[in-house]
């Protein structure tokens, strides 16, 4: 199925998934409602989302000697920065640290950039047990499914599935056990990973950000997973893409006041951890050794383009909590890494425009999403970008005949002027008994769902002129 | 694979936009001094209202807040709280010199173990370098004296916090820290921020989804 | 500029390709409420549509063409009012950047921005108009529309002269700040999703329980009125310039002429 037409069977199947349309029709009192209340309770907080755009824009400016920075003090700190051009080197790199290590168990906390790159195929490939320690992340990863939200990966399921779910997986416990309460079944996912968090050697997390003045990571959980990850394993590994580095640790704190409220509408995460290489002398506890792999898998190309303010995004996720798209439909439809208004813009470009240049398409352009962007992130111009890329393609061909057809028209007023009374007179005479249309043969997909409202019957124009010429002497 | 093809990259698409000399001089001196934020205004309020305001966060957030006069108040404090909820008297903290010194003997229902934590160690115990009052978050750093496993493996962890290393934002909580570090950072800095929760079924906040279930507060009042 | 005092501003109407085609009770609604405020209306014939189903499809070679005939359409006028907001952003925020690169299209194109205003923000924030002539006794909601409330920051203004109609009662309802999914194109190029869309849309108003659902957009109310058209709703559907003028005697969106067979 090409791209596009998956897209159409995704949105079909997310408009009728029962299961799905509850989970999404929480998302307004959840994460929206939240995030107003603490935007309500910080007055600061428009002022917060212009440092927060110029702290990213003075970033992504200087990538390359800020990632140059991060190298340098991360290595004095003790720790290994590995570089890789493409997700695939990324994986072999990890691949080979683990492979060092004589790893057999790896824990894993939340990455997206790890969803990009594919890297738990990839090592569990190689023989691997890989357990995912994100609740949302593990309940996926056991459903053999790919996450529906950057932040809340298992959005899209109810208590109810992931009970199903566990007692699928988790055959050695009792099978009579009571897993009616999101209590249980969280109590249950503690069990069973907290035995993976003492047997793993190596514990992988992402990073939302690397400083480069001090050379730490900076990882956010409310769960504790990553600390765990990056606590119990004797390696750690982070992973993270080229954008993700900020100058200094001041830097970093307006983006953190920003991330968690913009987030899940809390004013700060349970956990924030900054992370500066691996155990030191006299430490008790703490990895061995401390690896940091830094890809650009398409990034860089980026800069030069007039997306270049893709790459402030911080993976807050508030742009598609946000969006009426994505609460419609929910981001396993999208097909992408990356659903949602920041999907659209990046999937096309890191995926290229014959995979997800469609995901453009998909927005009314109603602007919320740039509205609640923490690092006011142009979505709406930058999918508009996407759709002026799209309608040279071939495949545009149809629509960018009719739209250059109206368009001649609408550049001439006196041609337009007869067509569009015709038009109306038309209209207007055949729908005038009902007011409206319950069916019209070449506006099937709008009168789907919805009547038609049928014209006045004469155009302003037409009424207006005629007006004038009573009234003039 | 090296640093160069994945820079070389970066720095052909910025070299096109400012000269590089430019670009590097901007980027040494922000490294040397590092831009000053504005702060919100919950961050700058005088010390008393700082510490109501971690306070009623904390409450807020379902943290259990102890507070004792010195610190030979604690153990009695910790004693009492874990008796009160029937858990385990059995707890274990670092090398730290003010929980070391501390009069456990006098509190003969709990028994102290010192290092880091261990699987099914009940309770951990650290102190905390500084409070932050804009969000009521704990700044924990790592090292000996205070192991980061206490603070995620054990169910319930304790935090001893003196109330005048409560601060008003994380940019002065991490000066606290890189004070105590000789201006370097500690190898985890632990911002704490409640007690481990997750929202991820079905959108239900629910504690202790890997770490610790419970998070108290011991806020030493006097002056240590 | 003492001749600003001296005369009347010369205000030209940019209808609206939909208002123009679909409800031209509107544009006159318009023109009685602009010469309410003293203005005197221009209707220069040589308009059509603002470009945006052209520049939201990507479509920036077509959107430019349109884009200066609509500027040159209103060469003298003192401003530029279109009783839409989307309309009136195309014009006022980006008209000028389809022009850049073009350094005398675009400042042609800044000057004719600054002149431009969406209906009932020129009413109260340039005319500070308090009054209204129109009336009606009853319940209404309304809907604010994206690109009015996002793109031009409307969103007070049609509240305060609702609240000088004799008689309205305005009640906010649900997600009054939130799509409706018509989108232009999108409702036919994604006809389902637009529906989710516009089913909470109606839910939404339907909890409010107004006889009348306002909104400053054509687009949105053609789409909603659809929508609850098609459910029966007993909610009847207007663009609020008609209820501020008075003109009520063209019946609701999507109704029949009095008379009609229902």
């Amino acid at each position: 199925m090409k791209p596009a037409a998956a897209f159409e069977a995704g949105i079909a199947a997310a408009l009728a998934n029962p299961s799905l349309q509850a989970a999404l029709a929480d998302v307004p009192a959840g994460f929206v409602a939240g995030r107003a209340r603490v935007k309500a309770a910080l007055p600061e907080f428009e002022a917060l989302r212009r440092t927060g755009r110029d702290i990213r824009d003075h970033t992504l400016a200087h990538l390359d000697l800020y990632l140059e920075a991060f190298e340098r003090n991360a290595e004095r700190a003790g720790a290994r920065v590995h570089w890789a051009a493409t997700g695939a080197e990324a994986c072999d790199i990890i691949l080979d640290i683990c492979r060092e290590a004589g790893a057999r168990v790896v824990t894993k906390s939340k990455s997206m950039v790890s969803e990009e790159i594919g890297l738990r195929a990839r090592l569990e490939a190689a023989a691997l047990d890989v357990v995912e320690t994100d609740l949302g992340e593990y309940i996926i990863q056991i459903r053999g499914e790919t996450p529906s939200h950057i932040i809340a990966p298992a959005i899209h399921l109810r208590a109810g599935d992931v009970a199903d779910d566990f007692r699928r997986r988790h055959a050695h416990l009792d099978a009579a056990r009571d897993l009616s309460a999101a209590e249980a079944l969280v109590g249950e996912a503690r069990g069973v990973l907290r035995e993976k968090f003492l047997t793993a050697e190596v514990g992988i997390t992402g990073a939302n950000f690397l400083v480069a003045e001090t050379g730490s990571a900076i990882v956010v959980t409310n769960e504790g997973n990553a600390d765990l990850t990056m606590s119990l394993p004797k390696v750690h590994i982070v992973l993270a893409s080229i954008d993700k580095v900020v100058p200094t640790l001041n830097d970093a704190w307006p983006l953190l006041r920003l991330l968690a409220r913009s987030a899940t509408g809390q004013e700060f995460t349970a956990y924030t951890t900054l992370v500066t290489g691996p155990r030191r002398a006299g430490d008790i506890d703490g990895p061995e050794a401390c690896h940091v792999v830094i890809v650009d898998n398409g990034r860089a190309d980026l800069l030069r383009s007039k997306l270049r303010p893709v790459l402030r995004c911080i993976r807050c996720g508030a742009c598609m909590n946000h969006c009426p798209v994505y609460c419609a439909i929910g981001g396993h439809a999208y097909g992408s890494v990356y659903p949602g208004p920041i999907g659209a813009v990046l999937a096309p470009a890191l995926a290229g425009t014959a995979q997800a240049g469609h995901l453009a398409q998909a927005s009314t352009f109603c602007g919320r999403c740039e509205e609640v962007c923490p690092v006011e992130i142009p979505l709406v111009s930058l999918m508009r970008h996407w759709r002026e890329m799209a309608i040279d393609m071939p495949g545009s061909r149809r629509s960018r005949a009719l739209l250059r057809a109206w368009a001649w028209l609408a550049e001439r007023p006196r041609a337009y002027r007869p067509v569009a009374a015709i038009a109306a007179a038309t209209l207007g005479r055949l729908g005038r008994a009902r007011g409206k249309f319950a069916a019209l043969p070449f506006a099937e997909r709008w009168t789907r769902h919805r009547d038609l409202p049928a014209p006045q019957g004469r155009t302003f124009q037409d009424l207006y002129a005629r007006r004038k010429r009573e009234v003039a002497p | 694979m090296s640093s160069e093809q994945v820079l070389g990259r970066i720095r052909a698409a910025l070299d096109h936009d400012a000269p590089r000399s430019a670009r590097t001089a901007s980027t040494v001196d922000r490294l040397a001094r590092p831009p000053e934020h504005p702060l919100p205004a919950r961050a700058r309020r005088p010390a008393e209202e700082l510490v109501h305001q971690f306070v009623a966060i904390q409450s807020g957030l379902g943290v259990d807040l102890i507070e004792v006069g010195s610190p030979a108040d604690i153990p009695p404090a910790i004693e009492g709280y874990l008796l009160g909820l029937g858990l385990a008297c059995r707890l274990r903290h670092g090398s730290d010199p003010l929980l070391v010194a501390l009069p456990w003997s006098a509190s003969p229902h709990l028994v102290v173990d010192i290092g880091a934590a261990r699987d099914g160690d009940p309770v951990g115990l650290s102190r905390a370098v500084a409070g932050v009052a804009e969000t009521g978050t704990l700044a924990l750093a790592s090292g000996a004296d205070n192991p980061v496993t206490l603070g995620f493996v054990p169910d319930t962890h304790i935090v001893v916090l003196r109330a005048d290393t409560i601060v008003g934002s994380y940019e002065a909580a991490c000066a606290l820290v890189r004070a105590a570090f000789d201006g370097a950072m500690p190898r985890t800095l632990n911002l704490v921020t409640g007690a481990s929760r997750t929202g991820d079924i079905g959108g239900k906040i629910v504690m202790g989804a890997h770490g610790p279930r419970r998070l108290a507060v011991i806020l030493i009042r006097g002056v240590v | 500029m003492t001749e600003g005092y001296a005369r009347r501003p010369r205000v030209g109407l940019f209808v609206t390709c939909l208002i123009d085609l679909m409800r031209p009770s509107v544009g006159f609604a318009a023109v009685r409420l602009l010469e309410a405020a003293g203005c005197e209306v221009i209707v220069p014939r040589a308009q059509t549509c603002c470009g945006q189903p052209a520049y939201n499809s990507g479509d920036q070679a077509s959107a430019k063409a349109i884009a200066k005939t609509t500027i040159a359409a209103f060469e003298g006028l003192d401003y530029v009012v279109a009783p839409s907001g989307s309309c009136a952003a195309m014009l006022k925020l980006h008209y000028p950047r389809l022009m850049a690169g073009d350094a005398d299209a675009e400042a042609r194109a800044r000057a004719f921005a600054e002149r431009v205003h969406e209906l009932v923000a020129f009413l109260v924030d340039v005319r500070g108009m308090s009054e209204v002539p129109g009336a009606f006794a009853g319940r209404v909601t309304y809907h604010d529309g994206c690109s009015g409330l996002r793109e031009l920051k409307i969103k007070q203004q049609p509240r305060r002269l609702l609240a000088a109609v004799a008689g309205l009662e305005l009640i906010e309802m649900a997600g009054t700040d939130v799509c409706c999914g018509f989108g232009g194109l999108f409702a036919v190029k994604f006809p389902d999703i637009s529906n989710a869309m516009v089913t909470a849309k109606s839910a939404n108003v339907e909890a409010a329980a107004p006889e009348l659902l306002l909104a400053g957009e054509l687009g949105c109310l053609l789409n909603v009125a659809g929508k609850l058209s098609r459910q029966g709703s007993p909610v009847g559907c207007r663009h609020v310039a008609e209820v501020l003028a008075g003109e009520m005697s063209a019946p609701p969106i999507a109704r029949p002429a009095s008379g009609g067979a229902s």
